[in-house]
C-alpha cells in the first residue's frame, strides 16, 4: 500500500467516516465526559492511544490468533492498554482523573475499537491499520470536542475555563446535564446532514450546468 | 465504605441515576435494538441478566483481587468474566428460543461491549459497595435498562407513522428522543436523596 493512499485512509477516519457523525458508535462517552472542552479532548487522547496500540498489535499478531478466540483475543488487547492509560492519566493529573472517573476505564467497552480491530486491523499490515487507527482516533477526538465546546460555552459560559461572558451570565445549566449531551450531538448530527444536504444539491446542479 | 441503604441504591438506579439516560451507559443498544417493542423486551431482559451475572462475578473478583493487592488487573479480569457470561446467554437463547435469537442477530454477542454490563463491574467497586448492596445495583440497574430500552421502543413505534423532516431520520430523531426521555427522567431527581 503506497503512501498517498494511507493518508487517504487517516482523512477518511478523519471526517467522512467520522465514528461520532458518520457511524453513530462509541456514544457512553460521548455523551457523558464531553461537559467541557478540556475533558473531551483528553478522552478523545486517550481513546486515540488505545485505538492505535491495540490496533498494532492486533494487526502485528493477525496470523499468530486463531479465527475462534479472536474477538477475546481482541478485548484483552484492548484491557490492557486502557490499564496502562489509566494509571497513566492517574499520574499525570489527578483533576483530570476524577473529573473523568470510571469512564476511562469504560474505554475497553467502546464499539469503536472492537470494530476498528476486527474490521480492518484484523486484515491488514501494521502500517496501514495503525494509520487507520489513529485517523478514527483523531475523528473521534474531533467529534468529542465539537460537542464539549458547544456543552462547555452554553452550559458554563467558559471555553477551556476562560469565562467568555460576564459576570452576570446565567448559564443554561441543562446543557451540562444528561439532555444536553443529547440534544447538542442532535444538534451536530442534523447540521451535518444539513451541510451533506446541501453540498449534494450544489455537485447535481453543477453537473446539470456542464451537460 | 458506603452507608447507603439497599432499598435507596435499587430506587436512585431505576429512576433518577438511570443508567442509559441519566449515566449513558449502554447507548449501543439503547440506539439500535430499539425499533421494535418485541426485541426490545428480551433485549432488556437478556442484558439485565448479563449485568447481574456480571456484578456477583465482580464482586467476588474483586475480593480476589483486593486479597493478592493486583487491582490493576480489574479491567482485564472484568471483561474477561463479561464475555463468559454473555457466550452463556447466548448459548442459552439459541438453545430455547431459536426465533428471538434470530431476531436479536449482531446484538445478543455485543452485550460483551455494553457499557452497562461493565459499567456496574466498575462503579460498585469504585463506591465500595457491599454484596447487598452491590447485588441491589445491579438489580436496578438491569431494570432501568429494561425500562429506557421499552420507554424508546414505544415511542419509536409511533414515530413510524409520522412525517419526520429527511435531515432529521436516522440517527439524529433516536438521539432527539433519547433527550426528551432524558429531559423527564430529570423529573425523577431528589427522589431517593442521591448519592
Amino acid at each position: 500500500m503506497s503512501a498517498p493512499t494511507s493518508f487517504d485512509e487517516f482523512l477518511s477516519g478523519l471526517w467522512r467516516q467520522n465514528p461520532i457523525f458518520v457511524m453513530v458508535l462509541g456514544m457512553c462517552p460521548t455523551l457523558a465526559v464531553t461537559v467541557s472542552a478540556v475533558n473531551a479532548i483528553s478522552m478523545g487522547l486517550a481513546t486515540t492511544f488505545v485505538l492505535g496500540a491495540s490496533c498494532l498489535l492486533v494487526s502485528l499478531l493477525r496470523n499468530a490468533i486463531p479465527k475462534q478466540v479472536r474477538i477475546a483475543s481482541y478485548i484483552v488487547i484492548i484491557a490492557t492498554f486502557v490499564t496502562v492509560v489509566d494509571y497513566a492519566i492517574q499520574a499525570i493529573s489527578l483533576d483530570l482523573y476524577v473529573a473523568l472517573g470510571a469512564y476511562i476505564k469504560l474505554i475497553v467497552a467502546n464499539c469503536v475499537l472492537l470494530g476498528r480491530a476486527e474490521a480492518h486491523a484484523a486484515k491488514n499490515p501494521p502500517l496501514p491499520a495503525t494509520t487507520n487507527a489513529l485517523g478514527m482516533g483523531l475523528g473521534f477526538t474531533l467529534g468529542l470536542f465539537m460537542i464539549g465546546c458547544v456543552r462547555e460555552i452554553l452550559g458554563a459560559g467558559k471555553l477551556f475555563g476562560v469565562a467568555l461572558f460576564g459576570d452576570h451570565f446565567q448559564p443554561w445549566v441543562v446543557m451540562v446535564l444528561p439532555p444536553g449531551g443529547f440534544l447538542v450531538l442532535a444538534f451536530w448530527l442534523i447540521t451535518i446532514a444539513a451541510f451533506r444536504h446541501l453540498s449534494k444539491k450544489r455537485n447535481v446542479q453543477l453537473e446539470g450546468a456542464q451537460s | 465504605m458506603n452507608n447507603a441503604s439497599v432499598a435507596n441504591i435499587l430506587l436512585t438506579t431505576i429512576l433518577p441515576g438511570n443508567f442509559v439516560l441519566a449515566m449513558f451507559l449502554g447507548m449501543c443498544p439503547f440506539l439500535g435494538v430499539s425499533q421494535k417493542l418485541s426485541t426490545a423486551v428480551p433485549m432488556g431482559i437478556a442484558t439485565a441478566f448479563v449485568i447481574l451475572v456480571a456484578s456477583v462475578s465482580a464482586y467476588f473478583l474483586n475480593q480476589v483481587l483486593v486479597y493478592f493487592h493486583l487491582e490493576f488487573l480489574s479491567v482485564i479480569t472484568f471483561i474477561t468474566v463479561i464475555a463468559c457470561a454473555v457466550q452463556l446467554v447466548e448459548m442459552f437463547v439459541k438453545k430455547t428460543f431459536p426465533e428471538l435469537f434470530r431476531q436479536l442477530g449482531i446484538y445478543l454477542p455485543l452485550i460483551t461491549t455494553n457499557c452497562a454490563v461493565l459499567g456496574v463491574a466498575l462503579f460498585q467497586t469504585a463506591r465500595q459497595y457491599n454484596f447487598a448492596q452491590s447485588l441491589a445495583y445491579s438489580i436496578g440497574g438491569g431494570i432501568g435498562f429494561t425500562l429506557a430500552l421499552i420507554l424508546m421502543a414505544g415511542v419509536r413505534e409511533r414515530m413510524q407513522l409520522s412525517n419526520v423532516p429527511t435531515l432529521v431520520q436516522g440517527a439524529a430523531l433516536s438521539v432527539v428522543i433519547g433527550g426528551l426521555l432524558s429531559l423527564s427522567f430529570m423529573g425523577f431527581s431528589g427522589i431517593g436523596g442521591g448519592e
